[in-house]
């Protein structure tokens, strides 16, 4: 076989090879969606993150609007400090509340972020006041058994008197 | 009597370990040999280019029939057991996960060492016995730069766009099966999968472990054909040993790069 056919399916086989990865980058990953644009971060504290994890999803109505760059613990406070990267297309505002939340009953967790009515909208480096934590389900078991015997108690002595 | 013997076992032990740290020493001067005096393979990079077709191209129908077939098995069998959580719209993140992450690399690496590095060690091994490599030497033509080098570099660059293509290929083909003959709704299929496969944590570690497997199997391959015994029966046994070799090598170095870039727990 001559060096120029040898050329031609050589350079056919680099170029599919290249198309290839672009395909897995763009089509199967996530490169074309989200890591271009600009971004400001926000921070946030938590009582309690629950299984929040860095690169989690920031979703504000359903909408993926930015992701969980950082998590780290506050040492002074003993809460959990989470820094949200936000695309700037999406401004909110300074009330803006942080929820975390479970996607599906068994689904990753994720922030929610519900707007305030503030005038002021946030900026790189600002801090959300308004969060409410993970909820834990050891925590809500026992609450719920707390309330139950609480109610509970007074029926049972009832027969007694 | 049971002293001698003892004595001899130990002995025994003791060459076996000699002689496997001799040969990976040997094969490790041989590889900063061929990476220094590899300046021929890259400035007349048509000998390269004679490998790249030889190692890639002439792989390629191998690695997309096999990637199309693992592919469709993969959606085929992840739809089952997807399907009684009823979560069968995740058939996407299954199937590219997986092979982005494992299958892409590992099973085109296994098939590119039985398809090109088995050709590679019986083509040195083969040149050795039929002394054309001392032939070179009496010509003042160094075999390593001039034969073995253009080989390994060919194997390196062909490695990684063959496991690129078999992970598309892959995903192609449980696109076919998923969406279109069981009925998976496409949208979810390609979002979900969007969503849950990240560039840098799972593309370019697929990339990179494709490049490590390209580099340890051709490696082997050129070695054990350097240092194959000339006979028939030492370049058949060379050519075996690649092979086993290189797929043993593929599976622990994959084990160890996974446990490297998997388990950081910083990523879905």
């Amino acid at each position: 076989m001559n060096r120029s056919t040898i050329d031609l399916w050589v350079g056919a086989f680099v170029v599919a090879g290249f198309a290839g990865l672009l395909f897995l980058a763009l089509k199967v990953g996530n490169l074309a969606s989200f890591s271009t644009s600009q971004v400001y971060q926000v921070q946030a504290k938590f009582a309690n993150i629950g299984g929040l994890k860095v690169r989690a999803p920031v979703k504000s109505a359903g909408v993926v609007i930015g992701r969980v760059a950082d998590i780290r613990f506050d040492n002074e406070s003993y809460e959990a400090i989470v820094t949200f990267n936000i695309d700037s297309n999406y401004q909110f505002p300074r009330d803006t509340t942080a929820k975390i939340l479970t996607s599906g009953i068994l689904g990753e967790q994720y922030v929610g972020l519900e707007a305030g009515g503030d005038g002021v909208m946030l900026k790189s480096g600002d801090r959300l006041r308004l969060t409410q934590s993970a909820v834990v389900l050891e925590n809500l078991i026992s609450q719920f058994l707390f309330n139950k015997a609480a109610e509970g108690k007074p029926e049972a002595k009832e027969p007694a008197k | 009597m049971r002293v001698a013997d003892f004595r001899a076992r130990l002995e025994r032990v003791g060459s076996t370990v000699t002689s496997v740290v001799w040969r990976v020493g040997f094969a490790s001067r041989f590889l900063s040999y061929m990476v220094l005096h590899s300046g021929t393979a890259l400035r007349r990079f048509h000998l390269t280019i004679a490998e790249i077709y030889f190692a890639g191209v002439l792989s390629l129908v191998i690695i997309l029939v096999s990637g199309l077939f693992v592919g469709m098995v993969l959606a085929l069998q992840g739809y089952e057991t997807l399907q009684r959580f009823g979560a069968s719209e995740s058939l996407g993140v299954l199937v590219a996960l997986s092979l982005v992450r494992e299958l892409g690399p590992v099973v085109a690496g296994l098939l590119f060492a039985s398809r090109a590095g088995s050709a590679i060690t019986a083509e040195i091994g083969l040149m050795k016995a039929t002394e054309q490599l001392s032939a070179m030497e009496m010509m003042a033509v160094d075999p390593i730069a001039r034969v073995v080098a253009p080989r390994f570099w060919g194997g390196v660059i062909s490695m990684p766009l063959l496991a690129a293509l078999f992970s598309a290929m892959g995903i192609f083909g449980g696109y076919i099966v998923g969406v279109q003959l069981i009925g998976v709704d496409a949208g979810a299929f390609w979002s979900q999968m969007q969503a849950a496969v990240d560039v840098r944590n799972d593309i370019w570690n697929g990339v990179i472990k494709s490049l490590v497997f390209g580099v340890a199997v051709t490696w082997i391959a050129v070695f054990e054909g350097y240092d194959a015994p000339p006979t028939a029966e030492g370049v058949s046994r060379a050519t075996t040993r690649t092979v086993v070799t290189s797929s043993l090598a593929i599976l622990a170095l994959d084990f160890i790069l996974t446990a490297l870039m998997f388990t950081g727990g910083n990523h879905q």
